[in-house]
């Protein structure tokens, strides 16, 4: 390979993205785009989730319950209705999420120690809202319920200590806050690699037919795999700058804990570039039309690296057929080293699983890379 | 030829699936030459120069330039030559400047050699003190002056140019011709292919070609005296379509064609004929306002040998 024509060629593909506003878009102003609406729109947390209530009773009791889910960051009661109806149109018009219907021996029932009822009405129509609406919920009426437990057994002289002989204590390392946002943001940066990635590197084949400017450059003598080369290494390059433009935002924007170094970082993400850009220059030969390669190239990228690398929904709850397809689809690693690097501070060794599962995908993918374009016009 | 040809081609092939383009072609280029390949679009010209490139395998049949086997070694071909397609294939959205230091690169003329070449091509194309602009805002005659530039900055030592004036003004042909004069005296091979008969008259030797066919080859003045057999006649009359009818059927008219608003027809004895025809076409009320001798041009005799052929095939 030589350095002289590898250098010209990827000298003037930078001047060509430079000059290119499409392109410049999705080198600086997608990156940026993606990781603000995945950052604010990809939350699986929900917050203030307004809420209307149907109180039978009215007595002390119930309001003491109502005053902990106004109490709760997660509910905000909205409004106080006296009747179904009412609370049915309420939740077909959207203008609460959870109707909370207390009964109106409410009482009656916690005093005689029965088993006692609250309804929950959920607008089922989003269903991670309504798990979660309900969840909480549940969390609120059972914190309630133990307390009143306690004061009953205290009424009865029975110590605490008898009631409650062994708690869990729970503490959650590397998401402490159990924020979905935490979860989700070191992932973003995965699917901005992808989608960057492939959309740039699907052009460049394609964009030398499209133009007429393949001929001439065939007739050079710059041989395939410096084509190749001169043409991806700027886009490796815009890459990682994008991961650390990337990563300053997910740190200084949305607050996402960083723990780990940025140098392992970047060499994750180089490596997983290697391979988007390769899959995406693959395509631009195949196909020799812009349209066309970036269109198949956000098909092969884009989507797994979405929905299959536990980017936002997690492979270990993913039915079995679909967790074993998830071991072929080469960004869950690039997402696992991600989350790992952001939340727990891995290094390299820590990681050394991923990083040897995506260098045997840049491996496999360069081998055929360099083997997808023949300097011929058939 | 003492000299080495520059350029070998032995009995080259060209299919794709059942459509032969290039249909067993010989010639052989001496160095300096300026060699033309002419033909109407479609002929097989620029497949034959593609193949020359390396840029397309050939089905059969042997190609060497400067002594390297196109099919065997094409890498060893592509760094001593310089291509300039049909379609104008510079980058449109780089400056002038990054056009020349691209092909610079590529084909490796660095150091001192770097800045000299890129100074001469920008005299060359007219383009000093425009180094900045786009290339894309250039007008035709200095995009393909500078395309041509691109092509030759390391100084290779046979150019390839593939229909190089096809939408350039005639101002700017006739530089673009006087710069392929210079590089041919400087030594540098030169094979051009085009559709333009007048400036077929520019190169040293010419291969005429049709449906893949080479159905002529020699200097232009050789083509035009073994195309033609006899003298050659312009003959201006209306109605056009009658008098052709008319003529064709004279004795001693070998061949006629429309030329324009006129009729060329070749005939055995010039003067003979000038008189018969002016009487035959009084005699059928054709009004014959012109007929003399003139010298024929290629355009004459690749009619005249392509006429022949689709004689051959088929009545017309």
């Amino acid at each position: 390979m030589n350095l002289r024509r590898t250098v010209a060629i990827g000298r003037k593909e930078f001047i060509q993205v430079r000059r290119d506003p499409r392109s410049f878009m999705i080198a600086v102003l997608l990156p940026l785009i993606q990781i603000l609406l995945l950052g604010y729109g990809a939350r699986l947390d929900a917050e203030h989730i307004p809420v209307y209530v149907y109180d039978q009773e009215g007595s002390q009791n119930s309001q003491a319950l109502l005053k902990r889910f106004q109490a709760s960051r997660y509910f905000d009661v909205v409004k106080v209705v006296n009747n179904y109806p009412a609370l049915a149109r309420a939740i077909d018009a959207d203008q609460c999420k959870l109707g909370v219907v207390i009964p109106w021996d409410f009482s009656e029932r916690l005093s005689d120690a029965h088993h006692t009822e609250v309804q929950a009405l959920v607008d089922g129509t989003d269903d991670n809202s309504a798990q979660l609406a309900i969840g909480y919920a549940q969390a609120v009426v059972s914190a309630y319920s133990s307390d009143i437990q306690l004061k009953w057994f205290a009424t009865q002289g029975v110590s605490q200590q008898a009631v409650q002989p062994l708690s869990v204590d729970y503490r959650t390392w590397f998401n402490e806050e159990l924020d979905s946002k935490n979860f989700i943001i070191p992932g973003t940066v995965a699917m901005v690699m992808a989608l960057m990635g492939a959309l740039l590197s699907s052009l460049t084949i394609a964009r030398e037919w499209e133009r007429g400017t393949m001929e001439q450059l065939i007739a050079t003598p710059a041989t395939a795999t410096e084509i190749m080369v001169g043409k991806l290494v700027p886009y490796l390059i815009i890459g990682l700058g994008d991961a650390g433009l990337c990563t300053a935002f997910a740190v200084g924007w949305f607050g996402v804990p960083f723990r780990g170094s940025f140098g392992t970082m970047l060499f994750v993400t180089g490596l997983f570039l290697i391979v988007i850009l390769g899959i995406g220059y693959m395509i631009s030969v195949a196909t020799k039309s812009q349209l066309g390669a970036s269109q198949y190239a956000l098909l092969v990228t884009l989507l797994p690296t979405s929905m299959l690398s536990g980017f936002a929904f997690p492979i270990d709850q993913m039915p079995a057929p679909i967790r074993a397809i998830t071991y072929i689809v080469y960004s869950r690693y690039y997402v696992s080293a991600l989350k790992a690097i952001f939340l727990a501070g891995s290094g390299i060794r820590d990681l050394a699983p991923e990083i040897v599962a995506m260098v045997v995908y840049a491996g496999v993918i360069g081998f055929f890379a360099t083997r997808a374009f023949r300097k011929s016009l058939q | 030829m003492a000299e080495a040809a520059s350029i070998l081609v032995e009995d080259l092939v060209k299919r794709f699936g059942g459509f032969t383009a290039v249909d067993h072609v010989s010639f052989r280029i001496a160095r300096g030459e300026i060699f033309g390949l002419l033909g109407p679009n479609g002929s097989g010209k620029s497949t034959t120069i593609r193949m020359l490139c390396g840029l397309l395998t050939p089905t059969s049949g042997r190609a060497s330039v400067v002594g390297f086997d196109v099919a065997e070694e094409p890498e060893k071909v592509r760094q001593h030559i310089g291509y300039m397609s049909q379609k104008f294939s510079l980058y449109n959205d780089l400056r002038v400047i990054e056009n020349l230091r691209f092909f610079a690169g590529l084909y490796g003329v660095k150091g001192d050699l770097l800045e000299e070449r890129i100074d001469w091509a920008l005299q060359m194309a007219g383009l000093k003190g425009s180094e900045t602009l786009l290339t894309g805002e250039l007008a035709g005659g200095w995009k393909q002056r500078l395309a041509l530039g691109c092509a030759v900055l390391h100084r290779p030592q046979v150019l390839f140019l593939d229909e190089p004036t096809a939408g350039v003004d005639p101002l700017s042909r006739r530089q673009f011709w006087e710069l392929i004069h210079q590089m041919s005296a400087e030594g540098v091979t030169v094979l051009v292919t085009t559709h333009y008969m007048d400036e077929a008259e520019y190169c040293n030797r010419l291969a005429l070609i049709d449906a893949g066919l080479i159905v002529a080859a020699g200097s232009p003045s050789e083509i035009k005296r073994t195309a033609i057999k006899g003298d050659l006649l312009l003959v201006e009359c209306a109605p056009l379509g009658r008098g052709l009818e008319l003529i064709k059927a004279q004795p001693g008219v070998v061949d006629a064609a429309v030329f324009g608003a006129a009729l060329h027809v070749v005939v055995s004895a010039a003067e003979k004929a000038r008189v018969e025809l002016a009487a035959a076409m009084a005699a059928a009320g054709v009004k014959a306002s012109r007929i003399e001798p003139i010298s024929p041009s290629l355009e004459d005799a690749f009619v005249a040998l392509t006429g022949r052929r689709a004689g051959n095939e088929a009545v017309q």
